[in-house]
């Protein structure tokens, strides 16, 4: 008998069929899996199809993009007139700051791209000279060169200094003083003790010293400047005051954890209008007639309390879900308070509640546009500054500046949380 | 701070030197006794300066202003003002606007939140993305930027009352706000609403009555069917019955202005829009991690008893998704409402922009004024809390 075929290998598998694999089988799967799936489908691409075309025409095919005044955005059908976002823009960024001065502020700029860049970046080395330089070097640099620096420190800045610096050291020695321990064990804590007293002695010499800058008023200031100046000094200011106020309300000492609450309950429970509207109508009342603050420095300071608030119950959060064996076994190594916070409790509970903090700061940032309602500029205030000038003012000009003004919100807030979600997924030890 | 090394109650085993100063209890009292002196000074001076302050620029103290004729008006009030009412009457009339714009932004906020959340979960890959862009684009812009958008270039730049744009069942839209047609209740429309109160309390005594049946026989009664066949269906019985008492109002142009209908004044269009889209995004985010979080065992397990997929969800993913949802969504009911006070941005006569805004101007009582509309908002939030605090008793769940 003759054999007439034997397959002597297996027969190449045929490809998986169309209708379930490559670009069909994903649309099939994914679009068109039944018929209230088809439904759902075809109403969003007729959503987009009534939103994005026009969009498009608006923001790009019919808009004007360069021009002198308002007479080239006239018109029944013109778009977005970014000719007035380009004639504007220098005012977006600085304010008022005046023309022959912005080099200061580009610098300013240049200096917080170059601490924060490195910062960001995991695998750049040197991250505690980074920090050094963006926590103490970065802020008095700006400071001088934003306002112009030659402050008058008087002699009540150097004897408050002076004073914190006797009570610290007395704090400090106390055991030693009354005799529970050799003075020769208290004196490298208190060797430590001087070193913050004399970096600040430091920076009021150099705040003193007269850099030949011309002075420029924080009424001048405005636009992106101040949103920048406002969300930095709020974030510097609110994530340690929301640390110290989470383990206050953590405390097992009463009266610390009553003001805490107290604290952290009024900031949260009104509205951030209502502080600003305090800051600039009351806070003046509470001060001694000669004490006088900056428009500016109240706002900040109003803001950076409101937030540290949030960022307290934040924190709360992220010691809450820490297992009660952390605690027990740094105690049972001997830590004192802080260094078990420091060492043990802080970095882990931090580390839990990063998406937390992160929201509390694109809070803050999107925050700072209410000063606006207080006469301050930031960069929305300055936008609707601009609308009002009537050499622009067209039926589009202030859906051109919103817009312009929204994709920077966007942009800073958007990376802000991409950033967070990057940083989270570095820190996640979970092993999966 | 370089002082407190222990707390109170921490390491027992402090007193190992013998001196008094490593004892957390004496240490506890001397940090809290330091706190206390701090917080009292300067409440001290705080008072004694505000107080030196007043006199020094003559302003009147205490709440007599509230009694004081305002002489300003107020572009919507809920309840009769004029200029001639009192700075009280104001007050009121501020705090009514914004609590209707809170109640109003949180009814809308959370039907938009709880269906984009649902779109977030979707199968569908369009419309995933979709709900994806909204939340992305929404959650990561300012509200003031969003509100000025809203009041200041798409409603201040509609047409006039002539060329107003219909939106369909008589609502027309125009510069000068919403206008939507008011029901006008005419002889006879007590029976409608007589019938619709009916069938209200029908319908809780056939719920109660049918989960007493299920209890005892495990037979289920279709109460949703029912109870919405009842609602619509009676009142609809009852309008036709007397005789249609109860007609709309519809907006009408007269000269050169609508008239008729409830006008909606576009300072509260604007303010409920962007109070809306804005919270909604937060709260679609809410509803997403809510759903997420109750384990697909749940719903397998419920397959499996042979419960079908709507009881699936209603029985069991919504009631342990409620319980994830709720304290985060009341938070943002409370933010909604806090920021509703960016009313006085856009012009709304809210309790900010009325009391804090104008009154504050003519009185100059900064602290009284300032002082009351902050009371309002943490009495607000302190509820909202207290609220809170038993919901989260009452759903907690009890763990052998």
């Amino acid at each position: 008998m003759e054999i007439a075929y034997v397959r002597s290998e297996p027969a190449e598998a045929l490809p998986p069929p169309t209708s379930s694999s490559g670009p069909i089988g994903w649309l099939r799967e994914n679009l068109f899996s039944g018929i209230r799936n088809t439904i759902l489908t075809l109403l969003a691409l007729y959503l987009l199809w009534l939103t994005i075309p026009p969009m498009i025409q608006f923001l790009f095919i019919d808009a004007v993009w360069s021009g002198s005044d308002r007479q080239d955005c006239l018109g029944a059908d013109v778009g977005a007139c970014w000719a007035f976002v380009e004639a504007r823009f220098p005012q977006y960024i600085y304010g008022r700051y005046p023309i022959d001065e912005r080099w200061r502020v580009d610098i300013f700029f240049f200096l917080l791209a170059a601490g924060l860049i490195p910062m960001a970046i995991p695998r750049v080395p040197y991250k505690t000279l980074n920090a050094i330089f963006l926590l103490v070097i970065f802020p008095v640099v700006s400071l001088i060169l934003l306002t112009g620096g030659d402050f008058e420190i008087g002699v009540s800045w150097w004897l408050a200094l002076v004073f914190t610096l006797v009570l610290a050291e007395i704090i400090v020695l106390l055991p030693a003083l009354l005799g529970a321990v050799p003075f020769a064990e208290r004196k490298r804590p208190a060797t430590v003790t001087l070193v913050p007293f004399a970096a600040l002695a430091l920076i009021f010499v150099i705040m003193g010293l007269d850099f030949g800058l011309r002075e420029v008023e924080t009424s001048l200031w405005g636009g992106l400047l101040v949103t920048l100046v406002l969300a930095l000094c709020g974030i510097a200011a609110s994530l340690p005051l929301g640390i110290l106020l989470a383990l206050g309300r953590r405390s097992k000492m009463p009266i610390v954890r009553m003001f805490s609450v107290i604290f952290i309950e009024f900031w949260r429970g009104v509205p951030l209008i209502t502080i600003l509207f305090m800051s600039s109508v009351m806070l003046p009342l509470f001060l001694p007639d000669d004490v006088s603050f900056d428009k500016l420095l109240r706002a900040i300071i109003g803001v950076a309390m409101f937030a540290s608030a949030y960022m307290a119950e934040v924190v709360r959060g992220g010691l809450q879900a820490m297992p009660k064996g952390q605690y027990e076994g740094a105690d049972a190594l001997g830590l004192s308070h802080w260094q078990k916070m420091r060492l043990i409790i802080l970095p882990q509970a931090l580390k839990h509640v990063i998406p937390g903090i992160v929201n509390t700061f694109i809070g803050l940032f999107k925050d700072t546009s209410l000063v606006l309602i207080i006469g301050l500029f930031d960069l929305l205030g300055m936008v609707k500054l601009s609308l009002v000038d009537p050499k622009w003012a067209t039926p589009v000009t202030p859906a051109t500046g919103y817009i312009f003004a929204a994709f920077v919100f966007w942009v800073f807030c958007f990376g802000m949380s991409r950033y967070s979600m990057f940083i989270e997924r570095r820190l996640d030890r979970t092993h999966r | 701070m370089a002082v407190q090394d222990h707390d109170a109650g921490s390491a027992p085993a402090a007193r190992s030197r013998g001196s008094f100063i490593y004892d957390p209890k004496v240490r506890g009292t001397f940090f809290q006794a330091l706190v206390l002196v701090a917080v009292l000074f300067f409440v001290y001076e705080a008072a004694t300066n505000v107080i030196a302050n007043l006199q020094r620029q003559h302003i009147a103290s205490g709440f007599g202003f509230l009694q004081q004729t305002a002489g300003f008006e107020i572009s919507q009030t809920l309840i009769s003002y004029s200029a001639t009412s009192t700075y009280g009457r104001a007050f009121f009339v501020g705090l009514l606007n914004t609590l209707l714009v809170a109640f109003v932004g949180i009814v809308l906020a959370t039907i938009l939140g709880f269906v984009v959340g649902v779109m977030r979960l979707s199968k569908n890959w369009l419309i995933r993305q979709l709900a994806t862009a909204y939340v992305e684009i929404m959650r990561n812009l300012p509200l003031l930027l969003q509100l000025f958008f809203w009041y200041f270039a798409v409603l201040k730049q509609l047409p006039g009352p002539r060329q107003s744009i219909e939106l369909g069942f008589g609502a027309a839209l125009n510069i000068r706000g919403l206008y939507i047609p008011a029901p006008v209740l005419g002889p006879g429309s007590g029976i409608v609403i007589g019938a619709f109160v009916v069938a209200v309390l029908v319908s809780i005594a056939i719920a109660r009555w049918s989960k007493k049946r299920q209890m005892l026989t495990g037979r289920r009664f279709p109460v949703p069917s029912v109870v919405l066949a009842l609602i619509i269906g009676l009142p609809v019985l009852a309008f036709f019955v007397s005789g249609g008492p109860i007609t709309l109002e519809r907006p009408e142009l007269k000269g050169f202005n609508l008239q008729g209908g409830v006008q909606v004044i576009p300072e509260l269009v604007a303010l409920v829009l962007g109070l809306a889209i804005y919270t909604g995004a937060f709260i679609a985010e809410i509803v997403r991690a809510g759903i997420q979080s109750v384990s697909k065992g749940q719903s397998e397990a419920s397959h499996a008893l042979g419960l079908t997929t709507g009881m699936t969800l209603w029985l069991v993913v919504i009631p342990q998704a409620m319980r994830v949802i709720i304290p985060p969504l009341t938070s943002q009911f409370l933010n909604l409402t806090k920021n509703s006070s960016l009313a006085v941005a856009i012009g709304y006569p809210d309790l900010v922009s009325v009391f804090a805004g104008t009154v504050l101007n003519q009185t100059g009582q900064a602290v009284e004024v300032i002082s009351m509309t902050m009371l309002v908002y943490l009495v607000i939030s302190l509820l909202t809390s207290a609220f809170m605090n038993w919901f989260n008793a009452h759903v907690a769940l009890v763990e052998r």
